[in-house]
C-alpha cells in the first residue's frame, strides 16, 4: 500500500499494547456463602432457588429447593427461618421473606403436581429407617435418590411424626403434610406404620439391612413433681397435641394453665383457646427476653388472647386453684424463688417442660452411646455402632423440624458412603458473604411483603391455618429483593464499568471472564460489584 | 385485576444490566456486541474515568445512529492515550486536528457529509475540559451560534491532566493542581472564578444541553440517545473523575462521580432552548466532606490543619446548586425512578 506523505507505518490496533502487564492486583470471581444458606439447618441453597424464582422459573426454583429439602410447603409454614435472621438485607431495610417464598413454591408444586426426582440408580443396598418424622422422611428421600432401598417404619398410624402429632393444624394443615409425605413414598418406599421397633439389632439382622437410621424423636413429655389434689387435672403438652391431632381432644375446661416457655407451651395454649378455653395462661419462670419460644409464635399467641405470667413457677395445684410462686432473676440470669405466692383459678394444668426420647429399642445395641437421654453421633450422624445412624430430636440438637430434615440429609450421605465403602466427604464451605462486601447503592429500596394473617376472632375458635400465603406477584417481588450476597447474578456491572473492556460476557448463566491481557487491575469492577463476588488478589511477579 | 408494581429485579436501574429486562430496554453497555468504540490496549491510567465516559457516550451514539457516526477529537488525554502512532484504540471513524479547533473541524465534517449526500452520517466532537472551556471555547461558541449539526461532548476531569494537572477554567475552588498549589491562606484554586460551561451553552439558546456522570450509565445513555434524535448544536457535559489528577483511588472512580452528584456539587440535568427541563434528584443527600476527603487534591482541607471554613464554602456551593436546580425531590420516590409491572 502506498503510504501518505510522512507516514511510515500502517495503522495498527491498540490490541498490540497488552496493558495487562501494568497490573499489580488481579480481579477474580468468587462465590461466597450467603448467610441464609449458612444459617439453613436443612442446608438449602436459598440464594440459588431465589435466583431461579426471580424470572418466574418456579419449577426450576422448586427443583433446586428439593435438592436439599423435600418439604417446601411444610417448612414454608413451620420453619423458624434462621435464614431470615441471618439475611444481609435486614441491615439494609428488612430481611427477605424467604420462608413465605418457600411456602409459595411448595404450594405451587402441590397444586401443579410436580413430583420429586426419582432414583437414577439401584445400589441394591437396604436401609431401615425407624421413625417417619421429618428426619426419617428426609433420610428416606435422600436415600431413595441415591438408589438405596428403604424400609420406613413408625409406631404411629400415619406418616409425619411430630409434624403431624406435635404441630397443630392451624400452623400446618394436614392436607399439605399429606401431599408432601405421599410424594416421598411415591419414590418407591416400603412403609410399615403402626409398627413399634422393640429391638433395633434384631430387626436389622432379621431384615438383612445394610444400615439403620434411627429417627425416633422425643415423644415423652417431661413431668415434674407438682403436689396436686386427686381431682386436679394435669396432663402434658405432647399428649394434648397428639390427641388433638387424632381428633380425640381431652377435656381441659375453661381455664387452662400451661407450664413452660417453649414453642410447645405456646402451641398448647393456642390449642386450648381453640378447644374453647376462655383463659389460656402460660406460666413461665423467666422473663420474655429469656423465653426459648420463637418471637413470631409468642406474638401470634398474644394476639389470640393467650396471656403469660412471667417469672412464676407452679408450686401446687388443688382442685381448681393453682398456687404460683413468684421468681426473680439473679445476676447470672437464673430464676430464684422469692417465697411470694399467688393463686390462680384453673381447670387444668398442661405441662410443657420439654420432651424425652424413648430409646428402649437400643437396649440390645450396647455400642450406641446414650448420654443425657440422647444418642451420641459423629458428624456423619453415625452412632458408636457401625452402620447405625441417628438424627432428629433423639440426638443432641435444637429440636426443630428443619434441623431434623438436615440430619436426615446428612445421615443419608453418611449411610451412602458407609454402604458403598467410601470415606464420607465433607464439602468445603465457601467463605461467608458478609454485609460489608455488599455495595448497597445498587439495590432499590423495597420493603418486605407480609403474609396475610387469619382474622383474629376466627382463628381462636378454629384450626384453620392462621398465616396465609403470598400471591404470585408478592412472591416474585419478595424473591427479587434478594441481594444475591456473594454470588454473581449477572447484572453486567463489571462488564460495563471496566474502562479497558477487559471483562468478557459469556452469555446467559455463563457469567463473565477477565481478559488479563488488558486488565490493568484498577479494581473498579470489584468495588462496583453489587453482591461482592469479585476479589482483588495480589499479582504474582 | 389490580397489579402491584414489581420493581424490576434486585438492582432496579442502578446496575449496568438486568437479566429480567426485555432486550430493547437494556443498556448499550450490557450488550456483548456493543461497539467498544474505545477499545482495549489504550494507555489511559488505571481506573480512568474519561476512557469509561468516552466509551459509554460513543457506544450509545453508535447505537442511536445505527453506526453512521464520525467522531472529531480535540487534543488532550483522550487523544493522546488512544492514538500513539501507529496504534489506535478507536473502532469508529475518528479524526484529530488541533487542541482548539475540534468544534470547527466537526462543523466542517458535518458540512462535508451533507455535500457528499451522506447527510445521515452524524458528527460528534469531543474534548476534555481544557479543550472545551478554555482553548476551544471560541470555536465552540461559534459552532453553537451557527447551530451546526454537531453533538459536542466535554469529558470534564477538571484540569489539564495530560500535561501534568494544570488548572483549567473548569477546576473547582480549593482544588490543588500543579498551578494552584496548596499553599498560603487560600490554598488551591481560587473561589469565584472558572466557567460553568453547561450554563454558557444554555445561554446560546441551543437545542439541547445536558450533564451526566460516569456513575449513572442509564441516565448518560438516555441523554446521548436523546441528543442524537435532535439536530442542530447540542452539548453534553460528562463528569469523568481522574485518579491521577484528583488523587483518588483508581477503584473509586465511579464512587467519586456518584458522590459529586449526591453532594450536589455536580448538578445532573437536561435543558432545551436554554431552559432546564429535567434534573436527576439526589438519592441520599451527602455532605461534601464525603466527596472531598477521598481525593488528595483536597487533602489540605483535612488533617491537623483542617480548613472547616473552606469546606463550609464548598458546602455552600453544593447547597446553592441544590436550591437552584431543585435537586432534592420531596414528593417522588427518588430511590428508583423505574418500575415495571410483572
Amino acid at each position: 500500500m502506498e503510504l501518505p506523505f510522512a507516514i511510515t507505518l500502517d495503522v495498527g490496533s491498540s490490541h498490540a499494547n497488552r496493558t495487562g502487564s501494568w497490573r499489580v492486583e488481579r480481579p477474580i470471581y468468587v462465590d461466597r456463602l450467603p448467610p441464609c444458606n449458612d444459617a439453613c439447618p436443612a442446608g438449602e441453597n436459598i440464594q440459588r432457588w431465589l435466583y431461579q424464582a426471580e424470572p418466574g422459573d418456579y419449577e426450576m426454583a422448586w427443583r433446586q429447593l428439593v435438592e436439599d429439602n423435600p418439604f417446601p410447603a411444610v417448612m414454608g409454614r413451620i420453619c423458624y427461618h434462621p435464614c431470615e435472621t441471618a439475611c444481609n438485607r435486614a441491615q439494609l431495610d428488612e430481611a427477605v421473606g424467604i420462608n413465605a417464598i418457600e411456602r409459595f413454591l411448595g404450594d405451587l408444586a402441590i397444586e401443579r403436581g410436580w413430583s420429586l426426582p426419582p432414583a437414577v440408580t439401584d445400589s441394591g443396598k437396604r436401609v431401615l429407617v425407624v421413625g417417619a418424622g421429618p428426619a426419617g422422611l428426609s433420610a428416606t428421600y435422600h436415600l431413595r435418590r441415591l438408589g438405596h432401598h428403604v424400609r420406613l417404619v413408625d409406631s404411629a398410624p400415619k406418616l409425619g411424626g411430630m409434624m403431624r402429632y406435635g404441630i397443630p393444624a392451624y400452623r400446618l394443615p394436614r392436607a399439605v403434610l399429606d401431599a408432601e409425605t405421599t410424594r416421598i413414598v411415591a419414590l418407591g418406599v416400603d412403609v410399615e406404620l403402626g409398627h413399634t421397633v422393640q429391638d433395633i439389632e434384631g430387626e436389622r439382622h432379621d431384615g438383612g439391612f445394610d444400615a439403620v437410621f434411627l429417627a425416633v424423636g422425643a415423644q415423652l413429655g417431661r413431668r415434674v413433681e407438682i403436689p396436686a389434689g386427686d381431682s386436679s387435672r394435669v396432663l402434658d403438652a405432647v399428649s394434648l397435641l397428639h390427641r388433638v391431632a387424632e381428633n380425640d381432644p381431652p377435656l381441659l375446661g375453661r381455664r387452662v394453665v400451661v407450664y413452660g416457655g417453649g414453642d410447645t407451651a405456646l402451641d398448647a395454649a393456642r390449642t386450648a383457646r381453640r378447644l374453647g378455653a376462655t383463659d389460656a395462661v402460660v406460666v413461665y419462670r423467666r422473663n420474655r427476653e429469656r423465653m426459648p419460644a420463637h418471637g413470631d409464635e409468642l406474638e401470634e399467641a398474644l394476639v389470640e388472647g393467650v396471656t403469660v405470667r412471667w417469672l412464676s413457677t407452679v408450686s401446687r395445684f388443688d382442685g381448681d386453684r393453682l398456687v404460683l410462686e413468684k421468681m426473680r432473676l439473679n445476676d447470672e440470669g437464673f430464676p430464684e424463688p422469692t417465697g411470694e405466692l399467688e393463686e390462680l383459678d384453673a381447670d387444668s394444668l398442661v405441662l410443657a417442660l420439654g420432651q424425652d426420647t424413648d430409646l428402649s429399642l437400643l437396649d440390645q445395641a450396647p455400642d450406641v452411646v446414650v448420654d443425657d437421654g440422647v444418642v451420641e453421633v459423629l458428624p456423619t450422624m453415625m452412632t458408636g455402632e457401625s452402620g447405625v445412624f441417628a438424627g432428629g430430636d433423639s440426638v443432641p440438637s435444637e429440636r426443630t423440624a428443619t434441623v431434623a430434615i438436615g440430619h436426615g440429609k446428612r445421615a443419608a450421605r453418611g449411610i451412602d458412603a458407609f454402604v458403598s465403602g467410601r470415606a464420607p466427604v465433607n464439602a468445603d464451605r465457601h467463605e461467608l458473604a458478609t454485609f460489608d462486601r455488599v455495595n448497597t447503592w445498587y439495590y432499590s429500596d423495597a420493603p418486605r411483603t407480609r403474609r396475610p394473617e387469619l382474622e383474629r376472632a376466627r382463628r381462636q375458635s378454629t384450626f384453620d391455618e392462621v398465616v396465609g400465603g403470598l400471591t404470585e406477584e408478592n412472591a416474585l417481588f419478595e424473591a427479587r429483593r434478594c441481594l444475591s450476597c456473594g454470588n454473581c447474578f449477572e447484572c453486567d456491572n463489571c462488564f460495563g464499568v471496566c474502562p479497558d473492556n477487559a471483562v468478557i460476557k459469556l452469555g446467559p448463566s455463563l457469567r463473565y471472564e477477565f481478559d488479563y491481557d488488558f486488565c490493568k487491575g484498577c479494581g473498579i469492577c470489584a468495588q462496583e460489584c453489587p453482591c461482592g463476588a469479585i476479589d482483588m488478589v495480589p499479582e504474582r511477579i | 385485576m389490580t397489579t402491584q408494581p414489581v420493581r424490576f429485579y434486585q438492582v432496579g436501574s442502578f446496575a449496568v444490566g438486568n437479566r429480567l429486562l426485555p432486550d430493547d430496554e437494556r443498556t448499550v453497555q450490557s450488550d456483548p456486541n456493543r461497539t467498544n468504540s474505545l477499545d482495549s490496549g489504550h494507555r489511559a491510567c488505571q481506573g480512568c474515568g474519561e476512557a469509561l465516559g468516552a466509551r459509554y457516550a460513543l457506544d450509545a451514539a453508535m447505537r442511536a445512529t445505527g453506526g453512521r457516526l464520525v467522531a472529531v477529537n480535540a487534543t488532550g488525554c483522550l487523544e493522546v492515550f488512544s492514538t500513539p502512532y501507529p496504534e489506535t484504540s478507536w473502532r469508529i471513524p475518528w479524526l484529530h486536528s488541533l487542541f482548539g479547533n475540534a468544534p470547527a473541524v466537526a462543523t466542517g465534517v458535518a458540512a462535508a457529509m451533507k455535500v457528499k449526500g451522506k447527510g445521515d452520517v452524524r458528527v460528534v466532537a469531543q474534548a476534555g475540559d481544557g479543550g472545551t472551556v478554555d482553548i476551544g471555547f471560541g470555536c465552540l461558541s461559534g459552532m453553537f451560534e451557527r447551530n451546526d449539526d454537531v453533538l459536542f461532548i466535554c469529558y470534564d476531569n477538571e484540569a489539564y491532566m495530560n500535561t501534568g494537572v494544570q488548572r483549567s477554567g473548569a477546576t473547582p475552588p480549593a482544588a490543588r493542581t500543579a498551578t494552584t498549589e496548596a499553599v498560603g491562606p487560600e490554598p488551591g484554586n481560587v473561589f469565584g472564578q472558572g466557567k460553568d460551561l453547561p450554563r454558557l451553552a444554555m445561554a446560546h439558546d441551543i437545542r439541547y444541553v445536558a450533564t451526566a456522570t460516569v456513575a449513572d450509565l442509564h441516565d448518560l445513555e438516555e441523554k446521548v440517545e436523546r441528543a442524537m434524535q435532535l439536530h442542530g448544536a447540542r452539548y453534553l457535559h460528562i463528569l469523568v473523575p481522574c485518579p491521577l489528577g484528583w488523587g483518588s483511588a483508581p477503584n473509586d472512580t465511579i464512587l467519586v462521580a456518584r458522590l459529586a452528584k449526591e453532594t450536589g456539587l455536580f448538578p445532573v440535568f437536561e435543558a432545551e432552548h436554554g431552559k432546564v427541563t429535567a434534573v436527576s434528584p439526589i438519592r441520599y443527600r451527602t455532605p461534601v466532606e464525603a466527596y472531598l476527603s477521598i481525593q488528595r487534591r483536597y487533602a489540605h482541607l483535612f488533617g491537623e490543619r483542617s480548613r472547616t471554613d473552606i469546606i463550609a464554602r464548598i458546602q455552600a456551593i453544593a447547597d446553592q446548586n441544590i436550591a437552584t436546580y431543585g435537586l432534592i425531590d420531596d414528593e417522588a420516590d427518588s430511590s428508583d425512578p423505574k418500575q415495571v409491572t410483572a
